[in-house]
């Protein structure tokens, strides 16, 4: 016996009750009080069977291990370097992370990355006290050329990328620009400078409406309305 | 590093155009909302695009400065709350914010907004203080001309309290308008390479060579000038920035009304 | 003279209009607006982020940080002097604890959520209508909650139990008044926030706490609509195309 308190896709608050009976089961961003499931979160509900889960609608990035990242290179050390990722813990990347180059000890390191350079990355490690290693060791991880750098809430990436890169692609199509999405929120977008700004509009649109439902459509719509060049 | 982000943002300004879209001498939206803290004498609230400023007005009584002891006192200051921005700390105001106040400070008083002398009760006891402070609410980049705008706003629609028996009663509001004989504008122009702009975003400060914040009045008459940015400027960078920021000054005057 | 009706006709358990909105300021990882009479409070959330100076930090859990703030034009008098007073720092503190039973940090060691309160116009319940806009601002940042924190004063003026009183009732001089701020978890009511002063007997309190738990839950309601209406979700219920 139970009841659902809410629809599929509903925008809930912390402290809302979500269901009642012990027919349902708590995941991600609920929890169970007696007969209760609560909202611990700002979140869209994600009723799948009987789970009731919440998309979070806002949030810091949490590192996670296997992510790709875009990082901001904000200290230089003997060893390594400090990787900011807009997130609540900074993030190192190790010399034998970085490069297969034999570095000599004491090597000045910024001839590699130097501060302010922004690099895109993968996540190795999460330790328990949240610090991060990264490496940059993989196919496309490097040193981000020229472009220019937004800030999108990390909750929104998979919107933004789509299923199997669908949207970023169109967006990339359409505005002739290079675009990575780091799953960390922070995207690098490098093209002609109007093209650059169809796409920054897009992906704000898509920020902005990522919860409703006909995206697809209506981003395609924004950038065909849209003069490049 | 930021080399290459102002190379990027050069990059567009050669095509005429910036990053959020706008043309190199164009404001980013501006809202001006009066009347906005009903407990100050005069308040406003400006945005331009998404910085956003609050300035209130208090009046009071007190005794002039020894040096000017037939004058009003005018104190102008600004808080950059942490609520506006990450980079913003709690504490005693820092260096940007010092600045800021003094830049609005002098374009007030330097171009004689108020006459100071007439808000003196008896000299060399009693004068009125006018204290503008402005708080911070959003940083997205040039607060200093949000700030500048919503001081004079909030000068303009300041109201006296009822001052009589030697107290003012604050529940009481008069009729009587502060007098504000000049509107001062404040307009910040920047050079990142040879490209000159207005209205600086967040990004467009953080590369830029130089700024020079000019505040002027309609009649043509320059009242405070502040450079910043650690390159230097030639004559002819600050004729062309002199006259970009007189002509923008108009734009905003017709804002104000 | 006794009291026997509000000045501004309001019923005993009601409070001033209510006006609140979540997501105005843009830098910040969440913010809210919080309207009750003609007191105004901002609050903005930043972080989680990393807590400076080291030695705050807390291994098990992230920390909770508040400051609250008055503007200087803000009070019905003289300016306020920017920066802390005691009175500002003490708030700050019982902001703090107001806030924190509802919040779950676990997830965020040696972290800190920082949250600033800013007031521009001030008429009493200060205190409770930054406690309101912190947990909007704090739900908006996607900060884990097990609920939100709804706070409002009450109290009694002369013989009358009152909710949320305006600066007039708060220094009513012919008679006992008891100012009493009260923050609550709506569901659980559990009390996170409680303080007097004045006087008052002890039934007296509990029957204004009794009035007080209804009215939180109201305001819940108000900061719940807050944060749906920044989702374009509002009496158009426009969830979808």
């Amino acid at each position: 016996m139970g009841e659902l308190l809410v629809k599929d896709k509903e925008v809930v608050v912390p402290g809302e009750i979500l269901s009642v009976g012990m027919d349902y089961l708590p995941a991600t961003g609920t929890f169970r009080e007696g007969e209760n499931i609560i909202a611990s979160m700002l979140g869209l509900a994600s009723i799948d069977g009987r789970l009731i889960r919440l998309i979070p609608l806002s949030g810091k990035y949490l590192p996670k291990p296997r992510d790709i990242i875009i990082g901001k290179v904000t200290d230089v050390t003997f060893t390594g370097w400090r990787i900011d990722l807009n997130s609540a813990y900074t993030a190192l990347l190790s010399v034998k992370d970085a490069t297969s180059d034999f570095v000599n000890r004491g090597a000045d390191l910024t001839v590699y990355y130097n501060f302010g350079d922004y690099i895109t990355a993968k996540i190795i490690n999460v330790t328990s006290q949240n610090l991060v290693d990264l490496t940059l060791k993989g196919p496309g991880l490097r040193k981000l050329g020229e472009g220019r750098i937004i800030h999108v809430a990390p909750n929104k990436v998979p919107r933004i990328i789509g299923k199997q890169g669908s949207m970023v692609m169109m967006i990339k199509d359409y505005t002739k620009c290079q675009i990575i999405v780091g799953q960390n929120g922070v995207v690098w977008i490098s093209g002609q400078p109007s093209g650059e700004v169809v796409a920054v509009n897009a992906i704000r649109k898509i920020e902005a409406e990522s919860h409703m439902s006909g995206l697809t459509e209506r981003i395609k719509a924004f950038l065909e309305s849209q003069k490049i060049g | 590093m930021n080399q290459e982000l102002k190379h990027h943002i050069l990059k567009a300004l050669d095509a005429e155009m910036r990053f959020d879209g706008r043309k190199l001498t164009e404001f980013r939206n501006i809202e001006i909302e009066t009347g906005i803290s009903k407990n100050a004498e005069g308040s406003a609230r400006v945005k331009i695009g998404e910085t956003e400023v609050m300035t209130g007005i208090k009046l009071g009584i007190e005794k002039p400065f020894p040096d000017t002891p037939g004058d009003a006192i005018l104190m102008v200051g600004t808080e950059l709350v942490p609520m506006a921005s990450p980079e913003f700390e709690a504490g005693p105001p820092d260096d940007q914010s010092i600045e800021l106040s003094r830049v609005v400070d002098r374009g007030i008083r330097e171009s004689k907004a108020i006459d100071l002398k007439k808000y003196c009760i008896k000299k060399g006891e009693k004068v009125w203080s006018i204290s503008v402070d402005t708080v911070a609410i959003n940083d997205a980049g040039n607060l200093l001309d949000a700030a500048a705008l919503a001081a004079i706003v909030a000068l303009k629609n300041t109201r006296f309290p009822k001052y009589e028996n030697d107290a003012i009663n604050y529940k009481e509001l008069t009729n009587e308008a502060l007098s504000i004989k000049k509107i001062p504008i404040a307009v910040t122009v920047v050079k990142i390479g040879d490209k000159f702009l207005i209205d600086p975003s967040l990004e467009e400060e953080q590369v830029m060579d130089a700024k020079l914040t000019v505040t002027s009045t309609a009649d043509g008459i320059i009242c405070a000038l502040q450079k910043s940015g650690f390159v230097g400027l030639s004559t002819q960078d600050i004729d062309f920035m002199l006259s970009l920021g007189m002509e923008k000054a108009k734009e905003l005057a017709k804002l104000i009304g | 003279m006794a009291f026997t009706k509000r000045a501004d006709g309001r019923k005993f358990d009601e409070t001033r209009p209510i006006e609140a909105k979540a997501g105005i300021i843009k830098r910040a990882d969440g913010s809210a607006y919080f309207k009750i009479g003609n007191t105004i409070a901002y609050a903005a959330v930043y972080g989680p982020r990393e807590l400076y100076p080291r030695f705050l930090q807390d291994p098990s859990k992230g920390v909770l940080r508040c400051k609250y703030n008055m503007m200087p034009f803000s009070g019905a008098g003289e300016r306020v002097r920017p920066g802390t007073s005691r009175r500002s720092r003490e708030i700050s503190l019982v902001t703090e604890r107001a806030l924190l039973p509802a919040l779950n940090l676990e997830d965020f060691p040696n972290a800190v959520v920082d949250v600033f309160i800013e007031l521009p116009q001030t008429d009493a319940g200060t205190r409770c209508a930054g406690i309101c806009a912190a947990s909007i601002a704090l739900a908006d940042a996607g900060i884990a909650m097990k609920e939100m924190v709804a706070a409002v004063s009450c109290g009694k003026v002369d013989d009358k139990i009152l909710i949320d009183l305006d600066y007039s009732e708060e220094s009513y001089e012919d008679g006992p008044v008891a100012d009493i701020p009260v923050a609550m978890m709506p569901r659980t009511e559990k009390i996170t926030l409680l303080q007097m002063d004045g006087e008052i007997s002890k039934d007296e309190i509990m029957k204004a706490l009794e009035m007080t738990k209804k009215v939180c839950k109201d305001i819940y309601e108000i900061q719940k609509a807050a944060l749906k209406k920044k989702f374009g979700v509002g009496e158009t219920n426009e969830s979808g195309a």
